[in-house]
């Protein structure tokens, strides 16, 4: 059986979904009377065109290679884990908590400690949903989904009535200790240079890329990852071959909320210093249309990451300088995941038999 | 009454004329599925009012070409006559009002529909449903009387037994006047005494000039109730000859492109110690529905016993409950050691690592994953082997791979790809892989379902060799098999199962198959 080459499946198929969804979000920006050549510069040199960009877009990318890391982990054990929200929100309680708990004397001590308090607390609140899953049947999708909620809930609890320093009117954490705050961009040596203090992207990044090495291996190189992939694969073929369904569930889906909570090390930890009210802001989401269109492989995650990080920092940039309302950034995502998800088959069959055909015709010749 | 006479006649007038053209020609057929060429210039006449046969090996384009006929599939070339006119069929509903009636190996039935709104299913004359029925009644009457197709129209389809629901998807194909009947694999499902029943019918409907092509691989059936006989190879049309001029080893010759063995020799067997005991075996499925009532049985080393019964007697869940992958009660030893039936140590795994290797009977769902690359497939249960880790966390995949390649060439899986997907072999080679990770364990005791079920002639011949091969290393073999003959001639003793018991052991030499069919019918004498 004759197959498409590699390349048109992982780089030519996405490139050219992602082409579509442009053009038609340029459509849409011409309909309400923007040039859309002018916004595409907009966002290129907003996002991409100085340091100061880059440093937003790879700090919004940094979130979003926890999430789509989470989503694809849980993915590979066919769960569909869309609590992604949540889990960072909780991973944010943890981080803050681990913060706020000590004087910490350096910021790599309360980074690896910071890490753990995420982790576990991400992962704590994806343990529910998957023992539901695994044990009761519950779907996962709709736990998950509710857990958003609750997670929500209950950190507007804790910031409400129980974190938030006496006397102030917010609904935050104390501001943590200056020892804590990670090196950003700009204490970094050699690139430091380039980048300016306000630059929010921080050593956080170097973990993320860190975590997508170690998922791959995980996934790919263990037996664990193994047995992942063959539970999420045909369920009933690993029953016979003595792989426990519980097991699988519950450490993807741990692992999955590990890595969602660990988020929180970049967004509370290295840029707000402090744990707000949605400190999250839809990256647990996001997360869903990174694993998507990174086909859940690690390489995929990271340069779906970064995609989707251009978006937001160029989308805020759009807003900022011209008439252009932000929603119209979220309607730009919407097609984005619109096309390399859910339409993602509406090219690849022409497109398959098309290099099929070419490499048959290739064959008689 | 009157009319159904007039109509009768106007029928047989019609097929007398007929008789002068063939009802199905089909010239220069050729379809491809990328670079597979499924049917090559495939020609074939078949004359009305009879049984024509259809064989060939898995994957060599039967189906295929019975889809073109049934509109499924468009024709890259070729012309369909039917009845002496070219006709276009690019869908079903053409094949249908063109009278051609297919039996699905898998039926297409509505569970909780009767019999009566299946038939009727498509095929209503108005918005109300009343009037239809009352019809479809009268018609069901007619058509029962003369082809012996008794089914109660008011019984619901997850009442009746597979036979019967087989004759509800005829009577359908009758309903909508099809005189051309396509049955696919019709008797894979069916007891000794359904598929008598069966060829009953067909026999009927030949004698009212009904045309009917009937797909098999059971050369048996072929030679038992077919006038003509087509057998298929790689796509093309290797040969068509009258069924009476011809003898099973041709046909397997024919299909096969070599001389087969049709029978599996094995020396007699040296039975040693006893190696499996099953006591009392009780297992009662998820709607408490007990399916094992009770089993005894025990396989001393180097032998096979094989369990013959209809799909669905419990034979299923006495592989499952034996490979670790469902729960149940009572006793089961293993060279003398009791193993953990409800607990921790019953999972696969486990059963694994106490000798018991599982040839599963369903290799898509079971045995193989898919999407799975050969050599992942080569180590599946066994993954956590020592063998096959690089150290404490890291699998060693460069060692499984070339450990694949090994296994597939002494197996003679083609092609001996490790890295390929296990979609992409064929069912045979789809089996030897299951085997070879199976086998080369050199298990105490080897579970084997179906082991050659949707696989070629030509591999049956190879699995066979080797199960007899790992019997006289030593090995107790349990055998489960639909396939009466496969039993017979593997078997060095043979347990027939019924609605979850063992009706009865018999020595293959000592038995035949129509008092196994009575056992399997749960009839003892």
């Amino acid at each position: 059986m004759e197959k498409t080459p590699k390349w048109v499946d992982v780089a030519l198929i996405p490139f050219l979904n992602l082409l579509i969804a442009f053009v038609i979000s340029g459509i849409v920006v011409l309909l309400i009377g923007e040039d859309p050549i002018k916004a595409i510069k907009v966002m290129v040199s907003g996002a991409l065109g100085s340091p100061y960009g880059w440093g937003y877009t790879l700090y919004y990318a940094t979130n979003f290679i926890f999430t789509g890391l989470a989503v694809a982990v849980a993915y590979h054990a066919s769960q569909f884990n869309i609590g992604g929200e949540g889990q960072a929100t909780l991973g944010g309680l943890g981080v803050a908590l681990v913060c706020l708990a000590l004087p910490w004397p350096h910021w790599s001590v309360a980074l690896v400690a910071a890490m753990i308090g995420g982790a576990l607390f991400g992962a704590a609140w994806a343990a529910i949903p998957a023992w539901l899953q695994a044990k009761r049947g519950s779907h996962i999708v709709i736990t998950t989904i509710m857990f958003n909620f609750i997670g929500a809930s209950l950190l507007n609890y804790m910031l409400v009535n129980v974190l938030r320093p006496r006397g102030a009117m917010d609904p935050a954490t104390a501001r943590f200790a200056r020892e804590t705050y990670l090196p950003t961009f700009h204490d970094l040596p050699v690139i430091g240079q380039f980048f300016s203090k306000s630059v929010p992207a921080n050593i956080s990044f170097f973990i993320a890329l860190l975590a997508c090495w170690l998922v791959w291996i995980l996934i790919w190189r263990t037996k664990l990852g193994f047995e992942i992939r063959a539970y999420g694969r045909s369920e009933s073929a690993a029953r016979y071959a003595g792989i426990s369904p519980v097991k699988v569930i519950m450490v993807a889906m741990l692992i999955s909320g590990g890595l969602a909570g660990l988020m929180a090390i970049n967004n509370v930890m290295g840029q707000g210093h402090r744990l707000v009210l949605n400190s999250v802001e839809g990256a647990g989401f996001i997360g869903i249309a990174v694993a998507l269109m990174g086909r859940n492989h690690p390489v995929g995650v990271f340069l779906a990451a970064i995609l989707f990080g251009f978006l937001y920092q160029g989308g805020g940039e759009l807003a900022l300088e011209t008439t252009i309302p932000r929603e119209l950034i979220t309607v730009i995502q919407a097609l984005v995941i619109l096309f390399t998800g859910a339409f993602d088959n509406m090219l690849r069959a022409p497109i398959e038999s098309f290099f099929v055909a070419r490499a048959n015709a290739r064959k008689e010749a | 009454m009157v009319d159904v006479q007039a109509n009768e006649a106007g029928r047989q007038a019609t097929a007398a004329l007929a008789t002068q053209a063939p009802a199905i020609e089909l010239k220069g057929i050729s379809k491809a599925f990328g670079t597979v060429q499924a049917n090559k210039d495939i020609s074939i006449r078949v004359m009305p009012g009879t049984i024509h046969g259809i064989i060939g090996e898995n994957g060599a384009g039967k189906s295929t070409l019975m889809s073109i006929l049934y509109g499924f599939y468009k024709a890259d070339a070729g012309e369909i006559w039917i009845k002496g006119q070219r006709t276009q069929i690019p869908d079903s509903q053409a094949a249908i009002s063109a009278g051609i009636g297919m039996v699905f190996q898998h039926f297409k039935l509505v569970q909780n529909f009767t019999v009566l709104e299946n038939i009727i299913l498509g095929a209503e004359d108005g918005a109300l449903l009343r009037p239809s029925l009352a019809k479809a009644r009268k018609e069901l009457k007619r058509l029962a009387e003369e082809y012996e197709l008794n089914v109660d129209p008011d019984e619901l389809i997850e009442e009746l037994s597979v036979g019967h629901q087989q004759r509800v998807e005829i009577l359908k194909a009758l309903y909508r006047q099809a005189d051309i009947l396509i049955l696919d694999e019709p008797t894979g499902v069916l007891t000794p005494a359904e598929a008598d029943h069966l060829f009953r019918i067909l026999d009927n409907l030949r004698k009212e000039g009904k045309t009917i092509i009937l797909i098999t691989h059971k050369l048996r059936e072929i030679m038992e109730i077919t006038d003509t006989v087509s057998v298929m190879r790689r796509g093309e049309m290797t040969a068509t000859v009258k069924t009476a001029e011809t003898s099973p080893e041709q046909l397997a010759e024919l299909m096969v492109g070599r001389k087969v063995l049709l029978n599996v020799t094995k020396t007699p067997a040296q039975p040693g110690k006893t190696v499996l005991e099953v006591e009392n075996l009780r297992v009662v499925d998820e709607d408490r529905v007990e399916r094992l009532k009770g089993i005894n049985l025990t396989i001393r080393a180097g032998e096979i016993l094989g369990i013959a019964g209809v799909a669905g007697n419990g034979q299923s869940e006495l592989l499952e409950v034996l490979g670790g992958f469902a729960k149940g009660t009572g006793t089961i030893r293993i060279n003398g050691e009791e193993i953990d039936l409800t607990g921790k140590h019953s999972d696969g795994q486990s059963r694994r690592r106490r000798g018991i290797s599982h040839v599963p009977e369903d290799r898509h769902h079971l045995g193989l994953i898919l999407d799975f690359a050969a050599w992942e497939n080569m180590i599946f249960g066994y993954h956590k082997d020592a063998a096959y880790q690089k150290n404490a966390f890291i699998m060693d995949n460069a060692g499984i791979v070339k450990h694949t390649q090994e296994a597939m060439e002494r197996f003679d899986v083609r092609p001996p790809i490790p890295t390929l997907p296990a979609k992409s072999f064929s069912g045979g080679n789809q089996q030897k892989i299951v085997l070879a990770r199976e086998i080369e364990r050199s298990p105490a005791l080897l579970l084997v379902g179906q082991p050659t079920r949707g696989v070629d002639i030509g591999a049956i011949e190879f699995i066979h060799k080797r199960i007899v091969e790992l019997r006289d290393e030593g090995a107790a073999i349990l055998l489960v098999s639909v396939e009466l003959d496969e039993i017979r001639s593997l078997s060095d003793r043979i347990a027939v199962m019924f609605d979850g018991q063992i009706m009865g052991e018999r020595l293959p030499e000592e038995t035949d198959e129509k008092e196994l069919g009575l056992m399997m019918a749960g009839v003892v004498n």
